[in-house]
């Protein structure tokens, strides 16, 4: 399921691919996130951090390490594959499913933070509702993602921005990480020849 | 033995020009009055040429190959019975297409063919289709059974002149009736034709038992089931210095025994359809019935031990054993469908596919096989063309004339048969019966029904 | 995966590997306090059973609504099935209510090829005749790979009605597509004569082969094999090939038990070693409904086009 796992894709394309978050910015805005979350639940009681797989689960780990070496705090931290509770299942190959990983104190009247790499249409992170419903019923849940691209489809809008990112719909937006994909950046992708051929959307494109 | 359709048409006489006898050099032969009239060096005939009966029609038969008219000694008509599958008429027009001028009709319709009536309404049905010749096989036991013997003689005797019999489909597995049955039919010069299969040992058998069989849990149909009940046949029948057929034999075994049987001096003979020919055991991976024949298509080293045997003559003579079933005995699971395969339209183009290209058989070993031994077993007259390509002048006029060229994918839409069970859908084979005489009269012309 | 499930003989190591994957995720989702997924809302799967099972029937049936499949139960009892309407019949029907999926348990080998060839939903082969029954072996092989971690190297001895089982073939293809070695033990005329052309090594002699097993399998015995003479007596099977309490000691420590059920206990295993801690037999259950989820989503889960 990793993008790049059969090839880069931006070898493949013609066009440049722009780079536009450097391993460095990425690693400023995890620790401003951070910051942001301590700030926003006074010091993180009761936050349960719960990444999109692929790319959501490495993030949501780095903003646990960051939080634990700000305030000595350890929240806990799981993954939550939205998969099976997607709406356009059909429109497509079958996917693969990923781990979900609720951590042992369950979700349960816990402020629930989802955790992904973009937020595009928003129908991931509504998946990923109707997903974290079935574990339990949080107090509340909020949507940390390192890269807000616009082009939401669904009323849904994050509480914790990496960074806004106006981007057309027919480019990409592909972020990579070292966990994943042994190194960090984030990249946007010129808009793909052939849609058919575009390759993985997983981390790119994913709604 | 004229027919009564004949009368019309046997007087008209016919030219075939430059036709090849058994491959050979290209002759003009004159079909007049039902018989071979006369022949002459080939290309020489004209319409103005002297001798040519009034209305003599010249044939450009350039190329092709004559043959003496095909001999099946095992077809099913199904009728009476199973019209819906086959009848008379339609088992024979496909007889006729391919380049059969008389088939031995099987036993096993309903009623079964047992007594002299039935036997003799099958064969007042074939002369009205008028075809081809339709024998009656009549059956060894009564209702095929195995308990009791059928009345034979009176079978022998009746308008069918029956001279051969079988319980085909059914084993006669009861030593000591078998035995009985083959001494009983020397009275008459009959021939017992056995379905070889053991039948304690093909309980369910659904398929040849083998590495195929255990791979798709189907339950075996073992080739010793097989070769046991033609090794004692071969036994009884040299006992009481009997003859013996051997049906449709399938495995390379039973190749060997009845090669050990004939090295003894015992009158036994043995046919192979054209389908163990060709087809081995693998096709059943598909489930589809159309492969589900019995004997059960075998392996690749049984299929070559037959063409082998064929060949050096230890198998006497092709037999289709064409068995048209319904849509709906076929089109079911594995286990539900009917046994069997059409077999008439295609068996010479099998036969050349699988001996003559491959050099097993020239044209003169085809003509043996699928003619002039069948022939003799069945007891029937002498053939127009003999082994040695020469045409017999005063012989009847049934031939069959081959063009070898083409290569024809099969299409069972396109077959005559009311089935179309034909393993062979989508299969290119070669050669293409062009005409079929039968005593002088076309029964095809133009590769259609005349 | 291909569009039908009918054969382990014909998957590759990689779709066996996303099937016991998937289920792997499908069997955390056991843990959650709403099991019901919507992954399938929609999807028509029809149960077609011409034979009585109610355990994999019923399996199926929770995996399928697990996933919000509607779930059409037809099977042959009652039927116009039972009155003589053919398969092809059946088939149409089904085509005419829009299956997505027919899983299909028919008493004649190779059935849910036939239907395959006339349907344009899928076709999963839940048990065909004395063929195959695949999802019974991947559930067995998701058994082992839970309790022991892998599959690859295993020892694996299926002992019993080798000739007559589908459940048997399926796991020998499985197991050999996955790496691990299989042994079947049985009296000769319980094993089929084109057994040498199968991935395993034959052996007559279950207390030789029990030291070196990390999984023993038993299979079903059917009493009637007796009357057919595959066997003189049930003593003298019990005695040769039944798993008895002296027996099951002589097994590695941490080697497992299975049997497919249902069991002939006393004949083929005795009710202590069948109860025991090595036996996977209740597990077995809970990891076929994992596994089924896992195919019908596999199956129907995408657009139909191949991944």
């Amino acid at each position: 399921m990793a993008a790049n796992a059969t090839g880069d894709p931006v070898s493949r394309r013609p066009g440049v691919a722009r780079t536009v978050l450097s391993a460095d910015d990425i690693t400023r805005i995890v620790s401003r996130i951070a910051h942001q979350i301590l700030e926003k639940t006074t010091g993180g009681a009761g936050v349960v951090l719960l990444g999109i797989p692929t790319r959501g689960v490495p993030l949501a780990h780095r903003l646990a390490r960051r939080v634990h070496a700000v305030e000595g705090v350890d929240l806990p931290v799981g993954s939550l594959d939205p998969t099976m509770y997607r709406d356009d299942l059909r429109l497509r190959g079958v996917r693969p499913l990923e781990v979900t990983e609720i951590p042992d104190g369950g979700v349960d009247g816990q402020v629930v933070i989802l955790v992904d790499d973009v937020l595009f249409s928003g129908r991931t992170v509504r998946a990923a509702l109707d997903a974290l419903a079935a574990y339990g019923r949080p107090r509340a849940v909020q949507l940390a993602v390192l890269v807000d691209r616009g082009h939401r489809e669904l009323p849904i809008r994050a509480d914790y921005v990496g960074k806004n990112m106006p981007t057309s719909r027919r480019e990409s937006v592909a972020v990579r990480l070292r966990e994943v994909d042994g190194a960090d950046g984030v990249l946007i992708l010129p808009p793909a020849p052939d849609p058919a051929a575009a390759g993985e959307p997983a981390a790119r494109d994913r709604a | 033995m004229s027919t009564a359709g004949a009368g019309a048409r046997a007087g008209k006489a016919w030219v075939l020009r430059r036709v090849r006898p058994l491959g050979g050099d290209p002759v003009d032969v004159l079909l007049a009055d039902g018989v071979i009239a006369s022949w002459r060096p080939g290309g020489s005939t004209g319409p103005d040429s002297e001798g040519l009966p009034p209305g003599t029609t010249i044939l450009d038969t350039d190329g092709l190959i004559l043959l003496p008219g095909l001999v099946d000694l095992h077809t099913h008509l199904r009728e009476p019975g199973r019209e819906d599958a086959e009848t008379v008429g339609s088992g024979t027009r496909a007889a006729a297409l391919g380049g059969f001028t008389t088939v031995f009709a099987m036993a096993n319709t309903n009623p079964v063919a047992d007594t002299a009536g039935v036997v003799e309404q099958v064969y007042r049905l074939g002369v009205d289709a008028g075809h081809c010749d339709v024998r009656p096989v009549g059956a060894v036991t009564v209702g095929l059974a195995g308990q009791r013997l059928a009345e034979l003689g009176a079978m022998a005797g009746s308008a069918a002149g029956v001279r051969v019999f079988s319980d085909d489909g059914h084993c006669v597995s009861d030593a000591l009736l078998m035995r009985r049955a083959l001494e009983y039919v020397k009275a008459f010069d009959g021939v017992v034709a056995q379905h070889a299969e053991e039948p304690r040992l093909t309980e369910n058998a659904q398929m040849n038992e083998g590495v195929v069989a255990a791979r798709l849990g189907l339950s075996g149909w073992p080739a010793v089931a097989e070769e046991a009940i033609i090794a004692r046949d071969a036994l009884l029948a040299g006992h009481v210095d009997s003859r013996l057929h051997i049906c449709h034999v399938s495995t390379a075994g039973s190749v060997e025994i009845i090669r050990w049987a004939k090295a003894k001096g015992w009158r036994v003979t043995a046919e192979v359809t054209p389908h163990h020919l060709l087809l081995t055991e693998d096709l059943v991976s598909s489930y589809d019935p159309v492969y589900k024949v019995n004997p059960p298509l075998r392996t690749a080293d049984d299929v070559a031990a037959l063409r082998a045997g064929l060949a050096d003559g230890t198998i006497d003579c092709v037999a289709t054993d064409h068995a048209p079933h319904a849509a709906e005995d076929k089109e079911t699971e594995w286990a539900a469908a009917r046994p069997g395969m059409l077999g008439l339209q295609t068996a010479l183009s099998v036969v050349m596919e699988t001996m003559v290209v491959g050099g097993r058989l020239d044209w003169a070993g085809v003509a043996d096989r699928m003619a002039l031994a069948p022939a003799r077993i069945g007891g029937l007259p002498s053939p127009a063309v003999d082994a040695g390509g020469s045409v017999a002048v005063g012989a009847p006029a049934t031939v069959t004339l081959l063009d070898p060229s083409p290569w024809q994918v099969v299409d069972p839409g396109a077959l005559a048969s009311r089935s179309r069970n034909t393993p062979y859908a989508g299969r290119s084979l070669p050669g293409a019966v062009r005409a079929t005489f039968l005593r002088g009269r076309p029964t095809v012309l133009d590769g259609m029904i005349v | 995966m291909r569009r039908h499930l009918l054969t382990t003989e014909e998957l590759s190591r990689d779709d066996a590997l996303l099937v016991l994957d998937t289920a792997e995720r499908m069997a955390r989702v056991a843990e959650a306090s709403v099991r019901k997924l919507p992954t399938l809302r929609g999807r028509t799967v029809v149960n077609l059973f011409f034979e009585d099972s109610t355990r994999t029937r019923t399996s199926f049936e929770v995996a399928a609504k697990r996933l919000s499949a509607d779930v059409i139960n037809f099977s042959a009892r009652g039927s116009s099935v039972s009155k003589g309407e053919s398969l092809k019949d059946t088939a149409q029907t089904l085509e005419a209510m829009g299956a997505d999926a027919v899983v299909c348990r028919h008493s004649a080998s190779g059935a849910p090829h036939r239907l395959a060839s006339w349907v344009r939903g899928s076709v999963v082969n839940a048990g065909d005749g004395t063929h195959e029954h695949p999802t019974q072996a991947l559930l067995d092989a998701f058994t082992m790979r839970r309790r022991l971690g892998r599959i690859e190297g295993l020892r694996v001895t299926i002992v019993g009605d080798v000739l007559h089982s589908r459940v048997a073939r399926s796991n020998i293809w499985l197991l050999a597509t996955l790496g691990a070695s299989v042994t079947v033990v049985a009296p000769p005329t319980l094993l089929p004569l084109g057994v040498s052309a199968w991935p395993v090594e034959v052996s007559y002699d279950l207390d030789a082969v029990l030291p070196k097993s990390d999984v023993v399998m038993m299979l079903r015995v059917q009493r009637e094999r007796m009357s057919a003479a595959y066997f003189p007596t049930e003593r003298e099977y019990s005695r040769r090939y039944g798993l008895d309490v002296d027996r099951a000691a002589i097994l590695p420590e941490h080697a497992l038990v299975m049997h497919p059920g249902p069991m002939v206990r006393g004949m083929e295993i005795a009710s202590q070693v069948a109860d025991s801690a090595r036996s996977t037999v209740v597990e077995q259950v809970a990891n076929g409904v994992s596994v089924r989820m896992a195919v019908l989503y596999l199956l129907l889960g995408g657009s139909g086009e191949v991944s």
